[in-house]
C-alpha cells in the first residue's frame, strides 16, 4: 500500500495508464444513466466488458482485501483511484450488476462474516455476478425498524421465512437478499432479530414492483411464503440482527454520504454552463437574474463546504476513514446540496425543466426532471433526514433520548 | 380584509363538493393514464361551464355573472385542491380578462359569451422563451400589411395551447426587444392558416403546445386594444392570471397539508403517531402560518383586482410569489413526510409536486416576482 505523496503519485500514474486501455471510452459520461438505472442501456457491450475488467482487476470494490477479490487499496489509494475515474468520465459500474452488495452488504460480510461466508459471497459482488437486494423495511416497519414482523422459523435443517417486506430496491432482479427477521417472537424487540442472507431464486418469493413518481420501478413490495434459507446462511449471531443490520446501515449511510466518488461526479453538467444558456449573462458577465445567481453562488458554496469536510474528515482519520458517526452528518448534507442542485436546474431550465417526453426536450433536460423526481428519495432511504438528525442528536451531541424513540 | 360573504362561502361549499366527487384527483391520474388530446376531460369542462363558473368574470350583459375575481379565486382554490383539470383559469381567466380589458365593444359581443358559456376555449400565448419574461422581451413579429398584420414567430408552453379556439397574442408591431413600446395585443382563430401546434408531454400531464406562426394573415378587426401601446395592457391582463394562478396553488397546497397533516395524525411509528415527534409537528405549525400569510396575500390580490387599487401589481406579485413559496416548501414536505409512501406513483404526492413546479413557473417564478416586487417599490 503506497501512501507517501510519492508512492501515490506513482500509482496515479499506473492508474491513468490502466484506465487509458481498459476503459471502453464509448461509455464516457454515461454515468448518470447508468447510474439512476432507469434507462441502463444493456445493449452495449461495452457496459459487460468494463464491468468485468473492473471487476477482475478488484478495483469496483476497491479497498476491500485482495484474497477475496478485492483491490486491497488504502483509503488514500481509492481516493486517488476515484479522482483518475471521474478525470475521465469514467465510473464505477458494479452497483449495475452487484446492487447492495457493493455498498452494503460485501462491508458487512467482510466484517461479520465467517471465513466460508467471505469466500463464498465476496468474490462475486467484487466480479459483480451477485446482485444482492436488501430487505428491511415493511409497511409498518420504516423509521421504526425495530418493531419488523417478518419472521424466520428454525426447521432444523433450514430457515423457513414468512412475512412481508417493502420498498425491496432492486428485489426483483435480485440474485440473493439479506433480509432482517424475526427469530425471537418472545424477545424484546430488538433483540429478537437477525440478519439472514437468502437465495432469490426460489418460488417461495414473490417480487412485485412499485412504480415511482420518477416514473421507473426500482424498488419492490417481496413476499416470503415458506421461503427457505440455509441453515449456514445466518449472518452474525442468532438474534443478534440488531447489531449486523445497524453497521450495515451505516455502511449505507456512507455510501451516500456523497465520498464515495468514481460515480460519475465528474461528469455533471456545470450549473453555471447551464446559467449561461438558459438564464443568459448581463454586460458585465454577470448572471441576469441576481436573485437566482445569489441562490446559484449559496448552492456551490454548499456543495463546496460538503466535499471540503468529506476531505477534511479522510485527512484526519489519516487515509484509514472508517464509518463513523460523521456519516449522519455527511448524507443529510449529500441530500440537501444535491437535492437543492436539482430544483436550481430545474428552475433554470423553466418550461424545458417540466418535460416529461418527447422530441421537443433535449436528453439532459429529460434526465433533470427525473434526476430533480428521483432525488426526493435522499432524504428518505438509508435512515431519513429526521431519523439521521436523531442520531446526530443522541450519538454526537449526547443529548438525553426523550421519551419520543428514535 | 376580505372575508368570504355567505355567497361566496356557499359556493366553496358546493365547488368543494362537486370537485371531489365528480372531478377529483383519481379521475386526473385515469386521464393521465389514458391519455387525452387535450390535457383536460371535456364532460368535466361542459360540466364546469353549466354550473356557470366560466361566467364569473363576464359582466351579465355578455352572459357572465359578473361576480369578481375574490369569487373566481374560490372557485380556482377548491378545484386546485383536487388538481381538477380545465381550462377555467386560462379561458375563462386569463382570457376572458384581456376581452373585457382591452375588447371594443364588438369584440366583447364577439367572444365574451362564447367563454362565458365555455364554448370558446381561449389561451394566452405570451412566453417565447422557457422562462417567463417581462413582456418588453417580446420578439414575435406582427407586420402591417394592406388593412390588416402578418405574424410570424413562435410562442412555447402556451397552456390549453392544445385545445385553444382562439388565442391571445401578444406580439410587436414596432421597436425591439427591450423596449416596452411597439407591443400590441390580438385576438386569433386557432385554425387560421399558418398557426401550426406542437404538443408538449410535461411531467403534470396538462394540455401544454408550442405555437408557431408562419406568415400568418390577420384583418385589423383582431387588433386588441390600441396598436403599439399594449404593454401596461398586458401586465395588467398579466396580473389577473397571475393572482388566479396564485389562488389555485393555494388550494393545490392547502389539499397537500391536508394529506400531510392526516398522515402525521395517523402514521404510526415507534407507538405512536409520527405527529407526536416535535421534529415533525413543528414543521407542520411553520407550514400551517405559511399557508395562512399566503392566504391573506392570495385573497388581497384578487379584492385589488376587484376595486381596481391602484397597488393592484404590487399585490399579485406579492400572491404570485408568496404562493410560489408555499407551494414549493409543502410539496416537498409532502414528500418527506409520507417517507417511502410519498415517492410511490401509486399516492398522489407526485402529482401535486409536479403540478406545484409547473404552476410556480407560469407568468414568472419565485425569483421573478420579487425582482418586479422590487421594482415596483421603486428600489
Ligand atoms: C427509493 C427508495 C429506495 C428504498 N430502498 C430500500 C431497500 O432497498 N430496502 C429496504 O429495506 N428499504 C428501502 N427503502 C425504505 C426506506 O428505508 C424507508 O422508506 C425509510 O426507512 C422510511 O420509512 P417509511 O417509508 O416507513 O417512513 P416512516 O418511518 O413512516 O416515516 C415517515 C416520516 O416520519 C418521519 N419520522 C419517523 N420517525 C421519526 C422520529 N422518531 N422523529 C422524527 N421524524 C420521524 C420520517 O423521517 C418521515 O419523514 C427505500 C426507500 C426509498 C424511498
Amino acid at each position: 500500500m503506497a501512501n507517501s505523496s510519492e508512492a501515490l503519485g506513482s500509482f496515479r500514474e499506473e492508474v491513468k495508464s490502466w484506465l487509458a486501455d481498459h476503459f471502453p471510452s464509448s461509455l464516457a459520461g454515461q454515468a448518470g444513466a447508468v447510474l439512476r438505472m432507469e434507462s441502463v442501456d444493456r445493449s452495449n457491450p461495452d457496459l459487460d466488458l468494463w464491468i468485468k475488467r473492473l471487476g477482475e482487476k478488484g478495483w469496483g470494490t476497491p479497498t476491500w482485501p485482495a484474497e477475496y477479490g478485492g483491490g486491497g487499496l488504502s483509503q488514500l489509494e481509492a481516493q486517488v483511484l476515484n479522482q483518475e475515474i471521474d478525470a475521465i468520465g469514467a465510473f464505477n459500474p458494479l452497483i449495475v450488476t452487484a446492487g447492495m452488495g457493493i455498498t452494503m452488504v460485501g462491508p458487512t460480510i467482510l466484517e461479520y462474516g465467517t471465513e466460508e461466508q467471505k469466500k463464498r459471497h465476496i468474490p462475486k459482488i467484487c466480479l459483480g455476478t451477485t446482485f444482492w437486494s436488501l430487505g428491511y423495511s415493511e409497511p409498518n416497519a420504516g423509521s421504526d425498524l425495530a418493531s419488523l414482523q417478518c419472521r424466520a422459523e428454525d426447521m432444523g435443517d433450514h430457515w423457513r421465512l414468512n412475512g412481508q417486506k417493502t420498498w425491496t430496491s432492486g428485489a426483483d432482479v435480485s440474485d440473493w437478499c439479506g433480509v432482517l427477521v424475526r427469530t425471537d417472537m418472545d424477545a424484546p424487540k430488538r433483540d429478537g432479530i437477525s440478519f439472514i442472507m437468502i437465495d432469490m431464486n426460489q418460488s417461495e418469493i414473490e417480487t412485485r414492483p412499485i412504480r415511482l413518481i420518477a416514473g421507473a420501478s426500482p424498488f419492490c413490495e417481496t413476499f416470503f411464503n415458506n421461503a427457505r434459507a440455509e441453515k449456514d446462511d445466518l449472518l452474525g449471531d442468532l438474534n443478534g440482527g440488531w447489531t449486523v443490520g445497524k453497521r450495515l446501515l451505516q455502511h449505507e449511510r456512507q455510501s451516500q454520504t456523497g465520498s464515495s466518488s468514481g460515480m460519475g461526479g465528474g461528469q455533471k453538467r456545470s450549473l453555471r454552463d447551464v446559467a449561461e444558456k438558459y438564464v443568459g449573462l448581463d454586460a458585465q458577465g454577470k448572471l441576469s437574474d441576481r436573485d437566482l445567481r445569489g441562490r446559484l453562488a449559496d448552492h456551490m458554496m454548499e456543495a463546496r463546504a460538503h466535499s471540503l469536510t468529506i476531505a477534511r474528515i479522510v485527512a484526519e482519520s489519516r487515509g484509514n476513514a472508517k464509518v463513523s458517526a460523521a456519516a449522519s452528518i455527511l448524507k443529510n448534507a449529500a441530500a440537501r446540496v444535491a437535492q437543492n442542485r436539482a430544483e436550481l436546474l430545474l428552475e433554470m431550465l423553466g418550461s424545458h425543466g417540466l418535460g416529461w417526453e418527447g422530441e421537443e426536450y433535449n436528453a439532459d433536460e429529460l434526465a433533470a426532471v427525473r434526476t430533480w423526481l428521483s432525488g426526493k428519495a435522499m432524504s428518505i432511504y438509508g435512515g431519513s433526514f429526521e431519523i439521521q438528525n436523531n442520531i446526530i442528536a443522541k450519538n454526537i451531541l449526547g443529548l438525553p433520548e426523550n421519551t419520543q424513540r428514535g | 380584509m376580505a372575508a368570504l360573504t355567505e355567497e361566496q362561502a356557499l359556493l366553496k361549499e358546493q365547488v368543494s363538493s362537486w370537485a371531489r366527487e365528480e372531478a377529483p384527483v383519481s379521475k386526473f391520474r385515469e386521464m393521465r393514464d389514458r391519455g387525452t388530446e387535450t390535457g383536460f376531460d371535456k364532460g368535466t369542462w361542459s360540466a364546469i361551464a353549466e354550473m356557470g363558473w366560466a361566467g364569473i368574470l363576464i359582466p351579465e350583459d355578455q352572459g357572465g355573472v359578473a361576480m369578481g375575481h375574490l369569487t373566481f379565486g374560490v372557485v380556482l382554490e377548491e378545484l386546485g385542491r383536487q388538481l381538477t383539470a380545465s381550462p377555467l383559469l386560462t379561458s375563462a381567466g386569463t382570457g376572458a380578462c384581456a376581452i373585457i380589458l382591452a375588447g371594443s365593444e364588438a369584440q366583447k359581443k364577439e367572444w365574451l359569451p362564447g367563454l362565458s358559456d365555455g364554448s370558446q376555449i381561449f389561451a394566452l400565448a405570451v412566453d417565447e422563451t422557457p422562462r417567463h419574461a417581462a413582456p418588453d422581451q417580446i420578439a414575435l413579429q406582427a407586420e402591417a400589411s394592406g388593412d390588416g398584420f402578418i405574424l410570424n414567430g413562435l410562442k412555447v408552453h402556451v397552456p390549453e395551447g392544445l385545445s385553444a379556439d382562439a388565442f391571445i397574442v401578444a406580439a410587436r408591431t414596432q421597436g425591439q426587444p427591450g423596449e416596452s413600446n411597439g407591443l400590441s395585443l390580438f385576438v386569433i382563430q386557432g385554425d387560421t392558416p399558418g398557426i401550426s401546434r406542437k404538443r408538449l408531454r410535461t411531467a403534470d400531464s396538462r394540455g401544454y403546445a408550442n405555437i408557431e406562426f408562419s406568415g400568418v394573415h390577420v384583418a385589423r378587426s383582431a387588433l386588441l386594444g390600441e396598436l403599439d401601446e399594449a404593454a401596461p395592457l398586458l401586465e395588467q391582463i398579466l396580473d389577473c392570471g397571475r393572482a388566479h394562478l396564485a389562488a389555485e396553488m393555494l388550494g393545490v397546497a392547502a389539499q397537500a397539508f391536508d394529506m400531510t397533516l392526516d398522515y402525521l395524525k395517523n402514521r404510526i411509528q415507534f407507538g405512536q403517531p409520527i405527529g407526536s415527534f416535535q421534529a415533525l409537528g413543528h414543521r407542520a405549525s411553520i407550514l400551517y402560518t405559511e399557508m395562512e400569510m399566503t392566504r391573506s396575500c392570495v385573497e388581497a390580490a384578487l379584492e385589488a383586482l376587484d376595486k381596481g387599487d391602484e397597488n393592484t401589481a404590487e399585490l399579485c406579485s406579492l400572491s404570485k410569489c408568496k404562493a410560489g413559496q408555499f407551494l414549493h416548501h409543502m410539496s416537498n414536505e409532502l414528500i418527506q413526510i409520507h417517507g417511502g409512501i410519498g415517492m410511490t406513483d401509486e399516492f398522489d404526492a407526485g402529482l401535486y409536486l409536479k403540478r406545484a413546479r409547473a404552476l410556480e413557473y407560469a407568468l414568472g417564478n419565485e425569483a421573478f416576482h420579487r425582482d418586479r416586487f422590487a421594482s415596483l417599490r421603486g428600489f
